[in-house]
């Protein structure tokens, strides 16, 4: 499954006028491919993940999955949220069914394929936990093993560890790493975090601060599977760095950005409601 | 842990002590004799009363009575309101305009609905029927139609992602994340059924006799204790549902779905 970003941008229109959030960008991902997106906040590296999902609509560009433009969510591209998303009325096994559910597979395969991929997040005891019972960590597995049960080509992450303490993080890494040489998944995946981004990606790119466009790409070449703490792993986060911080903001642009930030804020949420509605119309 | 436990005991022995002096207090009111004891009945008199009515029955009889016409009522609330308010929710046009009537007749303390309904239905047990539902059929269904507007935009975002669409979505989705939202709205309901149950029997006197009939029989025959022992009866039944039926499973589901501390 080959990802193709083409010319891909996105700016709101907000009160104090229009705001450049991604600027028209390139990108391509090959099938089974690990590729990072990283970025200071505010880059539209969570924006142009949206919008390959297909939550979010590009103002100009597209994307396209085998040829094919995306419109809307489709099960062939799974995002993997930040704070897990996990419905708290189902209790893990239900949650890692849902997507199952809603294509109609009948009761004994969802039960099969769910546990195949608890087993596979290390979970199987934790079946009939509730979220609420869970830690960040197991609910970021539980959220893995969900969007995996569903068989999609593209697993979309959007900083899924970045709420998580140092420790749990590494033992996802390592986890990720495991699961998506078994998979062979093709992941786009968002973080601010450097050596994360060098530990899991084949490929690194860089964006700049808003409105995002690409800066830099490095291409990983380090044996896997990769620790965080390596030497290697160390001194490429040091090149990466030095470029990273060429595209963080003068004092002015920050004080700028955070105006701007606060108004946009305002209408995302507003957006959302109105996505919302999008929502309702197709219902009824 | 001891401390916890302590605490608790102590809580308990102020409780306690604040009934006994309100108790006694009472008491102490009546050995006073300013009003005639028919008018201001003592402590153990309202509970001889009380004791009698469960023995003769009369307060059993009120009691299933009023629960009966409360159940079916609420019942009726609980069903039309969730339905409405999934609907007020989810569709503009509705929400625009029944919307906006739903909360005028919010403002309607239900009892009014009473003359009106005894028009309409006549001297039934619908009429009664009636200003129940309309006592809990608008708040559970404003809760509803909250709970349904702040579904969290991350939720759907998920579901859709993983293929919920349509009816689907809805079911799976919006109703349940709404449910925090509903509960609470069915609590709520619950009071004002309670209360307009309470009322339209006062008013209203049928061919059943509910606890509220037994109020206004006790005043009828200038029989305060009944009066009292009638009131004391209503005040634990709402209590005790509240208490044991919807606090907990509030309490719960709050929990599960991460809103409780």
């Amino acid at each position: 499954m080959k990802l193709e970003v083409r010319g891909v941008g996105k700016t709101y229109q907000t009160k104090a006028g229009a705001l450049p959030a991604l600027e028209p960008l390139d990108l391509d991902v090959q099938t089974g491919e690990f590729v990072c997106l990283l970025g200071p906040s505010g880059c539209g590296k969570s924006t142009l993940l949206n919008i390959v999902a297909g939550l979010d609509q590009p103002t100009r560009g597209e994307v396209r999955i085998d040829g094919q433009v995306v419109r809307r969510p489709g099960t062939d591209r799974v995002m993997i949220f930040q704070n897990a998303a996990l419905f708290p009325w189902l209790n893990v096994i239900d949650n890692v069914e849902f997507g199952l559910r809603m294509a109609g597979k009948p009761k004994a395969e969802r039960l099969e394929t769910a546990q195949h991929f608890l087993r596979m997040v290390h979970l199987s005891d934790f079946e009939s936990a509730f979220i609420h019972e869970l830690s960040g960590g197991m609910r970021q597995r539980v959220a893995l093993a969900r969007a995996l049960a569903i068989d999609p080509d593209v697993l979309l992450m959007d900083e899924p560890f970045g709420a998580l303490d140092a420790q749990t993080r590494d033992l996802l890494h390592d986890e990720l790493q495991t699961i998506w040489s078994d998979t062979r998944k093709t992941v786009l995946f968002v973080t601010h975090n450097v050596r994360e981004a060098i530990v899991l990606g084949d490929r690194v790119v860089v964006l700049s601060a808003r409105p995002g466009r690409i800066k830099k790409e490095f291409a990983i070449n380090l044996p896997r599977p990769r620790q965080i703490e390596s030497y290697a792993v160390v001194d490429l986060a040091r090149e990466i760095m030095a470029v990273l911080r060429d595209t963080a903001m003068t004092g002015e642009q920050e004080m700028r950005q955070a105006a701007l930030t606060h108004t946009l804020a305002a209408q995302i949420e507003e957006g959302m409601r109105g996505t919302f509605r999008e929502v309702g119309d197709d219902v009824l | 842990m001891t401390y916890f436990r302590r605490l608790a005991v102590n809580n308990w022995a102020r409780k306690l002590t604040f009934f006994f002096i309100l108790l006694a207090g009472w008491q102490g009111l009546v050995w006073i004799g300013w009003w005639p004891e028919f008018i201001f009945p003592s402590p153990l008199s309202v509970a001889q009363t009380l004791v009698r009515g469960f023995q003769n029955g009369s307060l059993i009889i009120g009691i299933v009575t009023s629960m009966e016409r409360i159940l079916i009522g609420f019942g009726i609330s609980a069903v039309v309101g969730i339905l409405l308010g999934l609907a007020l929710g989810r569709i503009k046009l509705l929400d625009e305009t029944v919307g906006s009537v739903v909360l005028g007749l919010q403002a309607l303390p239900s009892i009014c609905w009473l003359p009106l309904a005894l028009i309409w239905f006549g001297l039934s047990e619908t009429a009664i029927l009636f200003v129940v539902v309309m006592g809990a059929l608008l708040s559970v269904t404003l809760a509803t139609e909250a709970g349904v507007k702040n579904t969290p935009p991350l939720y759907l975002r998920a579901a859709r992602n993983l293929g919920a669409r349509g009816w689907r979505l809805y079911w799976s989705v919006i109703f349940p994340a709404a449910l925090p939202a509903i509960i609470t709205g069915m609590k709520l309901g619950w009071s004002f059924a309670w209360r307009s149950l309470m009322a339209g029997e006062l008013l209203y006197q049928g061919a059943r006799i509910g606890l509220g009939n037994l109020l206004s029989m006790g005043r009828d025959l200038n029989d305060m204790s009944r009066v009292i022992a009638v009131m004391l009866v209503i005040i634990a039944i709402g209590l005790a549902v509240d208490r044991l039926i919807f606090s907990p499973i509030e309490l719960r589901v709050r929990e599960r779905w991460g809103l409780q501390g």
